[in-house]
């Protein structure tokens, strides 16, 4: 459920529009968001600046979304990996559902994803496109 | 391990308006205790799996409920884990008596989700997978499992779109010969593969619908249950959780945490894949029972497509998979589905379940699976 906060989005700001993830200063292992342990067990991580480049691991077409979402559909989500290790789930824009691939690549774009209610906040993020 | 099944009730599963949160909880808690034959002061403990009372009928505190229901003072608590709820409630009860903390345990699933629009039981649902880094980007439940079916059917080709709608059409069988069970009509290959897309490959005849329903299991000690001369006995628990996100999975071909619970209960329960005789499995989407087929050890990786090939998971198939109708065809109303699940292997090896019984049926395990696959709970039921 959408809990509309600008406290969120400042948490976030990252993750979300800069493309900054964290690389476990242990093992090298890169993630896009930062959640508890890495694999190998440390807590320790170096921000990184991801490329932005990456390429489809698994992708859908969502036709009926969520309340937040539901002008939007249908719109096509993937599951990413970038180029830097880190895999990450995001909306495919400017795309045919018809032509995407798995193993496609694709590079990320600042788009618009949704607004809260009529007078509300219009909430940015980043979705990926494919390379042609 | 060993506790024993008192007894079993469940409301019709469907569109229930005439019922609400605490009325559908309520008529399956008083079937379980006429089952039982039980009063309700025997009752030592209860355990209620519900998932969505506070997002779609604004009511926390199902626990209280629960018990208030009965009149009772005693331990009651609700218990979440998202689609896994009602198993994990089930757990719950298992573990009480096992500790010698309770001789005998409510166990009860309920949800109500017909009060409002699918948008909004859409939205709900997606608290189970990951908010910010799924939710936020629009993905829904289908689309999660959607992401599960385009990888899996890519790597493993013999599973074509036919054969995934076998799933459907098998569960919709079953759910025509189950009383209770929210949709009892048989379906085609067409009817799934011409319904409206949900999320590529998944039309809406892929996906579990939204269900009104209330499940209960009454358990007691060993002791207890063979003075009761109960016939049916939970043997395995096995609880395994991963990542709330797909993306931090090691696989998105299989469900991982299932075959870990799998084992997990198959190794407390002292059994071998070939011992089991049937399956009750999460098939909230139909690729989802694909995926639990293979967990459960019924099928190698990328081989499950075989058993739908020969037709083996109906009730007189070799691999007999939701006599229930499953979550597709008997309905998903969330928090109820694990025990349901429970309930139907009880029918089964009491040798009740009339045109859908399995025959000689001994043994049974359930796989009730949360999320995409963050949480999944086995179970494993014997019949003496
Ligand atoms: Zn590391």
């Amino acid at each position: 459920m959408f809990r509309e906060s600008s406290i969120i989005r400042w948490r976030n700001y990252n993750d979300r529009y800069k493309l900054i993830g964290y690389k476990c200063d242990q093992c090298g292992k890169t993630y896009f968001e930062k959640k508890g342990l890495c694999t190998c067990g440390s807590l320790t991580f170096d921000e990184i600046e991801f490329s932005g480049k990456g390429k489809i691991v698994t992708y859908t077409k969502v036709h009926s979304g969520a309340e937040a979402f539901q002008e939007q559909a249908p719109f096509c989500v993937a599951i990413i990996d970038l180029d830097e290790g880190a895999r990450i789930t995001a909306q495919l824009t400017d795309c045919d559902y018809e032509d995407l691939k798995i193993g496609m690549e694709v590079e990320a774009v600042l788009r618009k994803f949704y607004k809260s209610g009529e007078k509300g906040v219009i909430h940015y993020g980043t979705k990926f496109t494919p390379k042609f | 391990m060993k506790v024993g099944v008192l007894g079993i009730g469940i409301t019709k599963f469907g569109e229930i308006w005439d019922k609400g949160l605490r009325e559908l909880l309520l008529d399956a808690q008083l079937l379980a205790l006429k089952d039982a034959k039980i009063e309700a002061k025997q009752i030592d403990a209860l355990y209620t799996g519900n998932m969505c009372g506070d997002s779609l009928s604004g009511q926390l505190h199902v626990g209280a409920m629960a018990a208030e229901n009965l009149n009772l003072d005693k331990a009651s608590i609700r218990v979440e884990g998202a689609c896994a709820s009602g198993s994990l409630a089930l757990r719950e009860g298992v573990l009480a008596i096992e500790s010698g903390q309770a001789d005998i345990v409510m166990v009860n699933g309920v949800e109500k989700m017909t009060d409002v629009s699918t948008e909004q039981v859409t939205t709900a649902l997606m608290g189970a997978g990951d908010e910010e880094l799924e939710g936020f980007n629009g993905l829904t439940f289908p689309g999660l499992y959607a992401l599960l079916a385009k990888a899996y059917m890519t790597k493993y080709s013999k599973l074509t779109r036919d054969l995934l709608a076998e799933v459907s059409v098998k569960n919709h069988f079953h759910g025509a010969r189950n009383s209770y069970a929210q949709f009892k009509s048989e379906i085609t290959i067409d009817t799934v593969k011409n319904a409206t897309m949900v999320a590529d490959p998944l039309t809406l005849f892929d996906c579990s619908p939204i269900t009104d329903g209330a499940a209960s299991i009454i358990l007691a000690s060993e002791k207890t249950a063979k003075a009761m001369k109960s016939q049916v006995y939970i043997t395995g628990s096995g609880l395994a959780n991963d990542s709330l996100s797909l993306a931090r999975r090691s696989s998105l071909t299989s469900i991982p945490a299932g075959a870990v619970a799998a084992q997990r209960a198959y190794s407390q329960a002292k059994i071998k894949v070939d011992d089991i005789n049937f399956a009750e499995v999460h098939d909230c989407f139909s690729i989802a029972e694909i995926l639990a087929v293979e967990a459960l050890g019924l099928a190698k990786p990328g081989e499950a497509y075989k058993l739908y090939e020969n037709k083996d998971t109906y009730f007189d198939g070799a691999h007999p998979v939701n006599t229930s109708g499953g979550l597709k065809a008997c309905g998903h109303p969330i928090g109820a589905t694990g025990v349901k699940q429970a309930i139907e292997a009880v029918e089964q090896l009491r040798g009740h379940a009339k045109n859908r019984q399995v025959k000689d049926a001994k043994i049974g395990v359930t796989h009730n699976v949360g999320g995409s696959g963050a949480t999944v709970c086995v179970h494993v039921f014997k019949g003496e």
